[in-house]
């Protein structure tokens, strides 16, 4: 997301002569604030809009790379090497920072939380062994949804992808079908094993996969195995999370939702990235 | 103590006929969360050292383990007391909340 603890670490790493790329989807939560009267160095306050958009100018005046792409997935690669695939392409990192703000797609549909992790499940990288052969569904419309259901192709033996009542996707694969219904609920016994729509009609499942929307930090998280409380990133007073090279700042890590936050924290994961790439280097 | 390889032919005998707690982190070498998920949990085996026993199930070689216990995503941590899974922690989870489980 492009706000203050993205483009702050922005600043700082691209003031360090670092390679940096800012990649955003949504628009900033700081964009949609009214009058902000409580940062210091404004005497007359100053709307969010016009903050979000100093700043950007600011982080391009210095040639910050950044660009608007929508993240569908990111991978661990070999000597702790990051790529971020994007709907346009992969970038390869050696660290990463997630900035990305503290909306999540939770689905509200009945039945869902439930039966999370017995055949519901947010990341296909990691569960999708678990459903070999077997009928599954992916929850989702978007892009996301979209590279979730081509990391399952070859796993499952069948896909439906379920819109919940949203547009149709466009994909095409033998095993592969698209379901535009509302659904009303999904039921089960000790695992998920069916699903009912508004028009009362019910579909047989094995697991269904959530995918809603832009993948956010949650989503990210779990694939790369940072440890997060109820959705929102730990990180310790140096913004690191568990997994080495990669931090997080603003409010995906919780708590205060105030600009002054981000930008702190988005200081500190940048330096602290800073140190962490001058390490890398000196092992070479 | 180190962590305990556990497989379909030792379950029985190291988990479910123990007293007391045992953890168990079921996992895949190709998964990505468990290699975050792994030091953490030997972590856990250092501090807990000669009170609790802890041990690593790969799902790839022991499928009917991870069916049996109902595993459908990895990491899956399970904390058993007297031969009975108590609390089952999904996903990469923290060190502190486990140890919670295990005191």
């Amino acid at each position: 997301m492009l706000g203050p603890a993205g483009v702050t670490a922005g600043l700082y790493t691209k003031r360090a002569n670092l390679n940096v790329l800012i990649i955003y989807k949504e628009l900033s939560g700081l964009e949609k604030a009214d009058v902000i009267e409580n940062y210091y160095g404004f005497k007359n306050g100053i709307s969010g809009e016009e903050l979000y958009k100093t700043g950007i100018e600011q982080a391009k005046n210095l040639d910050i790379d950044i660009k608007k792409e929508e993240v569908t997935n990111i991978q661990i690669g070999e000597n702790k090497n990051y790529k971020v695939i994007t709907e346009n392409g992969i970038y390869h990192t050696k660290t990463l920072i997630f900035a990305t703000g503290n909306k999540r797609n939770t689905p509200k549909i009945k039945g869902i939380k439930e039966f999370e992790g017995k055949g519901i499940s947010y990341c296909a990288v990691c569960d999708g062994f678990f459903y070999k052969n077997k009928d599954i569904a992916v929850l989702g419309n978007g892009n996301y949804a979209i590279s979730e259901t081509n990391e399952l192709i070859n796993i499952a033996k069948h896909i439906t992808i379920l819109t919940d009542g949203k547009e149709a996707p466009e994909i095409r694969a033998d095993n592969v079908d698209i379901d535009t219904r509302k659904i009303r609920e999904v039921r089960g016994n000790k695992k998920i094993e069916e699903i009912e729509f508004e028009d009362n009609s019910k579909m047989k499942t094995d697991g269904i996969f959530v995918a809603l929307g832009v993948a956010g930090s949650s989503e990210f998280a779990k694939k790369l195995g940072i440890i997060t409380n109820k959705d929102k990133i730990i990180v310790n007073e140096n913004m690191e999370t568990n997994v080495p090279g990669v931090y997080a700042c603003g409010d995906c890590t919780g708590g205060l939702l105030q600009i002054s936050k981000s930008v702190y924290e988005g200081t500190k994961a940048g330096l602290q990235a800073i140190k962490y790439l001058k390490k890398q280097n000196e092992k070479v | 103590m180190s962590v305990l390889k556990l497989e379909e032919g030792n379950f029985e005998e190291v988990v479910l006929k123990s007293e007391g707690k045992v953890l168990v982190d079921f996992y895949a070498d190709w998964c990505g969360p468990c290699k975050m998920m792994s030091p953490i949990i030997d972590d856990i085996a250092n501090v807990l050292e000669g009170t609790v026993k802890v041990g690593k199930v790969n799902v790839d070689n022991n499928q009917e383990l991870a069916i049996k216990y109902d595993v459908m995503s990895i990491p899956t941590i399970m904390v058993f007391e007297n031969g009975k899974p108590i609390k089952t922690f999904i996903g990469v989870t923290d060190k502190n909340e486990i140890l919670d489980v295990l005191k």
